[in-house]
């Protein structure tokens, strides 16, 4: 491991403990009782206590948040190729998909679990879904309107079809744009379903976790579900930077 | 017969505030082998011409032939380089001159297509670019792959349309030396589009002056030179007297003087 990769992965380490240093400082400063806020120092407790559970919960969260992600880059991607090719459509979505944008999640929350009553899987896979689809949709379409006319032209003038210039020039090009949606996307698709799994009764993941500590006042426990979120927030992140090297990696002009 | 055969060309485009009309019963002819370069006040419609002639946009009315054939649609047999090198960025120097084989029909093996990439990129000078990044390549060295990848499918007609237009004085020169030296070595039928009147006279043999909006032929000037020819060449007292002729069109072209007026 040489300076740079070891500094790589070192720093962010080194950021985490001072934050967590801070945060136990912070606490036992203002001598919070654990009801007002739980110290780092109170965490591992909780997890060997419902490590179990954290397992299970956290499976549940994540896959449906996956799940809700890839068919947020499939909608999103085929809504952004639509609004990229054509300008009457990117005129008449628009609107529409900025409308839908501005609605806050929280509120379809209810809708949906009415709408599908007892479909738990299903909602939260919807709510992770509408919340992440947009910026996928708006950057693919950008990335897509926004190509200059000249790349097509040195394909199109040796009789490319639409097609072929969509797979060889627009798709590649378009992709540092789709990644750095995606990334967005991907803390996003985790709040939407959290909103479902705190909000409808009897629900799973690590949200339904969260929302049992708080009827039991099990305040570490809350605190604990927390962190576990942010690590799997994390985690997907990380992958999304992974994918991002692999197929977009000539876009890093750092290298 | 003229290779390219441009025939009481009208074109409009459509805008918000009704038709904006561009060429005006343009004629142009080139012979085949020949280089033919365009100068006009800028927005005349040159580049509009390029795309009439590769084949992406038909006249509203005259004709564009190409060996006495119409020109219906776009063809294999035309190459095009532009002002910006529109290289791809996450393919190496060598894959972006071999792209248009990915479109053309090609009886070339792989490993041939790859001989003749090398072999051009040997002849603009960039030999042990193959595997570089656009990203790794200066601005001239970027247009001279664009060349390559505009001659890879040996194409009868070169479109440039102001391919050297964004590089400084002395890259420009180069560039245009390689030009004489491609062409030398990879003969095609050329059509220059520029703003500059020295490169005009340097690299083709007819120059073609048009007018303002809506543009038509204004003024034909005979180089009097084929083949390569070093930059003395524009240091000439011929190469003076043709500079000053087509300063003077250009001058009328905007509007600045009338036919009349001495050169």
């Amino acid at each position: 491991m040489n300076a740079l990769t070891s500094r790589a992965f070192l720093a962010p380490i080194i950021a985490v403990l001072v934050f967590l240093c801070l945060w136990e400082l912070l606490v036992w400063a203002n001598n919070w009782p654990n009801y007002v806020m739980a110290s780092p120092s109170d965490l591992p407790p909780a997890y060997a206590k419902y490590w179990e559970l954290f397992i299970v919960m956290g499976w549940q969260t994540l896959w449906r948040t996956v799940v809700g992600l890839i068919l947020a880059v499939i909608v999103g991607v085929l809504i952004g190729m639509v609004m990229g090719f054509s300008r009457i459509m990117r005129d008449a979505l628009y609107p529409l998909l900025v409308g839908f944008n501005a609605i806050p999640k929280a509120t379809v929350v209810p809708i949906v679990a009415l709408l599908f009553v007892g479909q738990h899987d299903f909602n939260t896979v919807l709510i992770a879904f509408m919340i992440s689809f947009f910026p996928i949709a708006v950057s693919v379409s950008i990335g897509l309107s926004t190509l200059e006319p000249e790349y097509r032209d040195i394909l199109r003038a040796l009789g490319a079809s639409n097609m072929t210039i969509f797979r060889k020039i627009a798709l590649p090009k378009t992709l540092p744009e789709f990644f750095g949606a995606l990334k967005v996307a991907v803390t996003l698709a985790f709040i939407g379903t959290n909103l479902m799994e705190i909000v409808s009764p009897h629900g799973r993941g690590l949200g339904a976790l969260f929302d049992s500590g708080k009827t039991n006042s099990d305040y570490p426990l809350m605190f604990a579900v927390l962190i576990a979120l942010a690590f799997l927030g994390i985690v997907l992140y990380y992958i999304v930077v992974w994918l991002e090297r692999t197929f977009a990696g000539w876009a890093d002009r750092q290298v | 017969m003229a290779l390219i055969e441009i025939k009481g060309v009208t074109h409009a485009y459509k805008t918000a505030s009704g038709p904006l009309p561009v060429l005006n019963d343009l004629n142009i002819s080139v012979p085949e082998g020949g280089f033919t370069a365009v100068v006009g006040p800028s927005g005349c419609g040159k580049s509009t011409l390029t795309r009439l002639i590769a084949g992406l946009m038909k006249p509203d009315t005259g004709t564009v032939m190409l060996h006495g054939k119409p020109v219906t649609g776009p063809r294999a047999t035309v190459g095009m380089a532009f002002q910006n090198p529109v290289l791809l960025e996450w393919r190496t120097i060598l894959q972006n001159v071999l792209l248009p084989l990915e479109i053309v029909q090609t009886k070339l093996t792989r490993a041939e297509q790859q001989d003749r990439a090398r072999h051009l990129l040997s002849l603009v000078g960039l030999s042990g670019f193959e595997d570089k990044r656009p990203s790794e390549l200066s601005g001239g060295m970027r247009q001279r792959a664009s060349l390559c990848r505009a001659l890879i499918h040996q194409p009868e007609v070169l479109i440039l349309d102001e391919p050297f237009g964004a590089l400084d004085a002395f890259t420009r020169e180069d560039l245009w030396q390689t030009m004489h030296k491609v062409k030398e070595k990879e003969p095609f039928t050329g059509v220059l589009i520029t703003h500059d009147l020295r490169e005009s006279i340097f690299l083709a043999d007819q120059v073609v002056v048009l007018s303002g909006r809506p543009a038509t032929t204004q003024y034909v000037l005979d180089v009097q030179a084929e083949g390569p020819r070093d930059l003395d060449h524009l240091y000439t007292a011929k190469s003076a007297d043709q500079l000053a002729t087509l300063r003077h069109q250009i001058a009328v072209a905007q509007g600045r003087a009338s036919e009349g007026d001495a050169a």
